[in-house]
C-alpha cells in the first residue's frame, strides 16, 4: 500500500471508526448541532453537555459516514470531554489548521500527538470535509446551544 | 463468425483510445483507469482540434456583424445546430435550442412551458430515479407556483415500468418528466410507451437525455416526445453546451427564458417584441466554440458503429457485474433488464467515499456518492453508493484494476 493510504487509513482510525467512542444521543444535552455534507450526504449529530463551570461534562454524536468522519468524530468527543469551552475552542482552531495541512499553532505536545493521527488527511484534499465535519458541527453546537444546525463549511 | 462477434469487431476500443490523450496519463505513478464518463466523459482529439481551429482562423461573434469572420461563425454555429438535428433525429433545425447543458434545457422547459400556464394544485410527474437536474426546476414550479410532485417508484431492480408512469397521471398532470436513462442504475425507461400513454391522456413529456443520447440511438421522430434534453461534455464533447428538443408547437407557445441580446425583434423604451425560436431562447452571446466542439464530438459518435460501441459497453458492464457476483460485501443497486453500462454499488462496512478514495490511488477514477439523486438513495436506504461507469474507449483490463483495487479496499477497510 502506497503510504500517503497508510496514513490515512491507519489502525487507530479503522478502530475508531469501527469502534467509535461516545456514539449515541445523549439525554439532557444542553447543547446539540446538526452537520451536514452536501457532498456526500453524510450527516452527524452532535450532544454536549456544558456544565455549570463551562467544562464539557459529556458527549454524544449519531450519524453515518465514512471511516474519516466516524473516526474524526469518536476522536473529537474522547478529547474534548472534561475541557472548558475554551479549552475545546482551541483544540478546535489548532485541529482545523492541522487537517489542512498548515502550521496547528498552540496545541500541546500531548494534543499534537494525539491528533496526528488525522494530519495524514491532509494529503487528501478532496477528503478534509469529511475529517471535519464534525468538528464544524461541534462549534456550531458550542456557538447557537440548543438544536443549531450547520452545513458543512467549504475548506 | 456468429453476428455478436461480428458486432464487437466492427469497432475497436483500443483504436478508439489513441484520440483521448489524457487516457496515457499517469495518476499517483499508475495508468489512469478512467471510470467516471457518467460525470463527464473525456475529449477526443477532432473535438479538441475542431475547437482550436474554428477559434483561431473563423471565430467572431454570431448573427451580429455583416463582417466577412461573423459570417463563417454564423454558418458553422447553425451548421452544429443542424448536426444536432440530425443527432436526434428531429425533423426542422429550429427545434433544437442550445443551452448552457441539460440543466439549463430542463430549467428552460419548467420556465418558459409550464410555468406561465401552471396553476396551484397542477401535477408533474417523475421517477424517484431522476437526477437533481430534473427534480429542482419542478421543486421550484412547487415552491413558487404550488405544483404538486407526483412520484413513480422504480422496482427493486430499477426497473420503471410505463405502467406506473401511466397510474400517476390523472386529469391534473401538465407534464411528465423523466429520465432516458438513469445516472445511477442505469436503467434505461420505456419512453415510447410512456409518451404514448401520456399522450392518451393529453399531457406531454420531457425526457431527460443526459446520459440517454450517450449510449441509446435518439428518434425524437419516432418516440414522438415533446421535449428531450441532452449534455455535450457527456457526449464527448465540451462543457459548456447542450441543447434542448421541442416540438415548434411547443417552442412557438413558450414564453421568453433569459432576455438579453439575440433573443429579440425589436426594442424600443416602452416596447419589446420577441424573435422567433430557437433564437427566442438564447439570449447572449452563445458557446459558439463549444457549439463547433458539440458537432465534431457528434460527428465523431456518428462515424462508429454505435451499435457495436453499445455492445463493446455492455460487454466491459457484463464482466464487471460478472466478477463483483463472488463480494458477498458488495451490493449491485440497479439490474433492470436492458440497462445500460453503469454498476453502482454500496460495500457492507465500507463507506463509498473510503473505497473510492482507495481506488484513486490505484488509479481508477469512480464516483463515490449520491449522484444528485439523493431521492433514488432514499429508496434504496443508501446514504452513498460507488459508481463505474463504462465508456467507448475503457477496456476488459480496466475492470480488472477496478476489480483488484476493490479487493484491496477489502483488504484494508474490511
Amino acid at each position: 500500500m502506497d503510504d500517503t493510504l497508510r496514513e490515512l487509513y491507519q489502525e487507530v482510525i479503522l478502530d475508531h471508526s469501527r469502534h467509535p467512542r461516545h456514539f449515541g444521543a445523549l439525554s439532557g444535552a444542553t447543547h446539540s448541532g446538526e452537520g451536514y455534507n452536501p457532498l456526500c450526504g453524510d450527516r452527524v449529530k452532535i450532544y454536549l453537555h456544558v456544565d455549570d463551570a463551562g467544562r464539557i461534562a459529556d458527549i454524544g454524536f449519531e450519524g453515518k459516514g465514512c471511516a474519516i468522519s466516524q473516526a474524526s468524530a469518536s476522536l473529537m468527543s474522547d478529547m474534548l470531554t472534561g475541557r472548558t469551552v475554551g479549552e475545546a475552542e482551541k483544540l478546535m482552531g489548532g485541529f482545523l489548521h492541522l487537517v489542512k495541512g498548515e502550521a496547528a499553532g498552540d496545541l500541546s505536545p500531548d494534543d499534537r500527538e494525539r491528533l496526528d493521527v488525522m494530519a495524514g488527511v491532509s494529503a487528501f484534499p478532496m477528503r478534509v470535509k469529511c475529517a471535519t465535519l464534525a468538528w464544524h458541527t461541534m462549534k456550531a453546537a458550542l456557538e447557537g446551544g440548543q438544536g443549531s444546525s450547520t452545513p458543512a463549511k467549504s475548506e | 463468425m456468429s453476428a455478436l462477434t461480428k458486432t464487437i469487431a466492427a469497432f475497436d476500443p483500443v483504436a478508439a483510445r489513441a484520440d483521448f490523450a489524457i487516457l496515457k496519463r499517469e495518476v499517483y505513478g499508475k495508468p489512469l483507469v478512467y471510470l467516471d464518463s457518467a460525470a463527464s466523459a473525456q475529449k477526443p482529439r477532432p473535438v479538441l482540434e475542431a475547437m482550436r481551429a474554428f477559434a483561431e482562423s473563423e471565430y467572431a461573434n454570431v448573427h451580429r456583424g455583416v463582417h466577412f469572420l461573423s459570417a463563417t461563425a454564423t454558418e458553422r454555429y447553425e451548421a452544429a445546430r443542424q448536426t444536432v438535428r440530425a443527432f436526434v433525429n428531429a425533423q426542422y433545425t429550429d427545434e433544437i435550442t442550445f443551452t448552457k447543458g441539460g440543466t439549463e434545457a430542463i430549467n428552460l422547459v419548467a420556465q418558459s412551458h409550464l410555468s406561465p400556464h401552471l396553476t396551484p394544485g397542477e401535477e408533474i410527474v417523475l421517477s424517484v430515479m431522476e437526477h437533481h437536474s430534473n427534480i429542482v426546476p419542478w421543486h421550484f414550479l412547487r415552491e413558487r407556483q404550488g405544483a404538486v410532485l407526483k412520484w413513480v417508484d422504480v422496482g427493486d431492480d430499477g426497473w420503471l415500468a410505463a405502467e406506473a408512469v401511466a397510474a400517476a397521471i390523472t386529469p391534473k398532470t401538465k407534464l411528465v418528466a423523466i429520465a432516458h436513462m438513469s445516472n445511477v442504475l442505469g436503467t434505461v425507461t420505456p419512453l415510447k410507451q410512456i409518451v404514448a400513454a401520456a399522450h392518451a391522456r393529453g399531457v406531454p413529456v420531457l425526457a431527460d437525455g443526459c446520459q440517454g443520447a450517450v449510449h441509446e440511438s435518439v428518434d425524437v421522430c419516432d418516440l414522438d416526445i415533446d421535449f428531450y434534453a441532452i449534455t455535450g461534455h457527456k457526449l464527448y464533447g465540451p462543457t459548456g453546451i447542450g441543447a434542448l428538443y421541442a416540438k415548434r408547437a411547443h417552442l412557438k407557445a413558450m414564453r421568453p427564458f433569459n432576455g438579453g441580446g439575440e433573443m429579440i425583434a425589436e426594442v424600443t423604451r416602452e416596447h419589446v417584441s420577441y424573435a422567433d425560436p430557437p433564437a427566442r431562447f438564447e439570449a447572449g452571446t452563445p458557446p459558439i466554440i463549444e457549439a463547433v466542439g458539440l458537432a465534431a464530438a457528434l460527428d465523431y459518435l456518428a462515424a462508429l458503429d454505435r451499435a457495436a460501441v453499445k455492445a463493446h459497453e455492455l460487454d466491459l458492464y457484463t464482466y464487471a457485474r460478472e466478477a463483483v457476483r463472488g463480494f458477498n460485501w458488495l451490493r449491485v443497486i440497479g439490474d433492470a433488464p436492458g440497462k445500460g453500462a453503469i454498476l453502482s454499488f454500496e460495500t457492507a462496512g465500507m463507506h463509498a467515499h473510503d473505497v473510492a478514495t482507495i481506488l484513486d490511488r490505484e488509479g481508477v477514477a469512480v464516483r463515490a456518492g449520491h449522484h444528485c439523486a439523493q431521492p433514488l438513495m432514499e429508496r434504496f436506504g443508501v446514504a452513498s453508493t460507488t459508481r463505474a461507469s463504462f465508456a467507448l474507449y475503457n477496456t476488459r483490463q480496466e475492470v480488472d484494476a477496478l476489480i483488484a483495487g476493490l479487493e484491496k479496499a477489502r483488504k484494508i477497510l474490511g
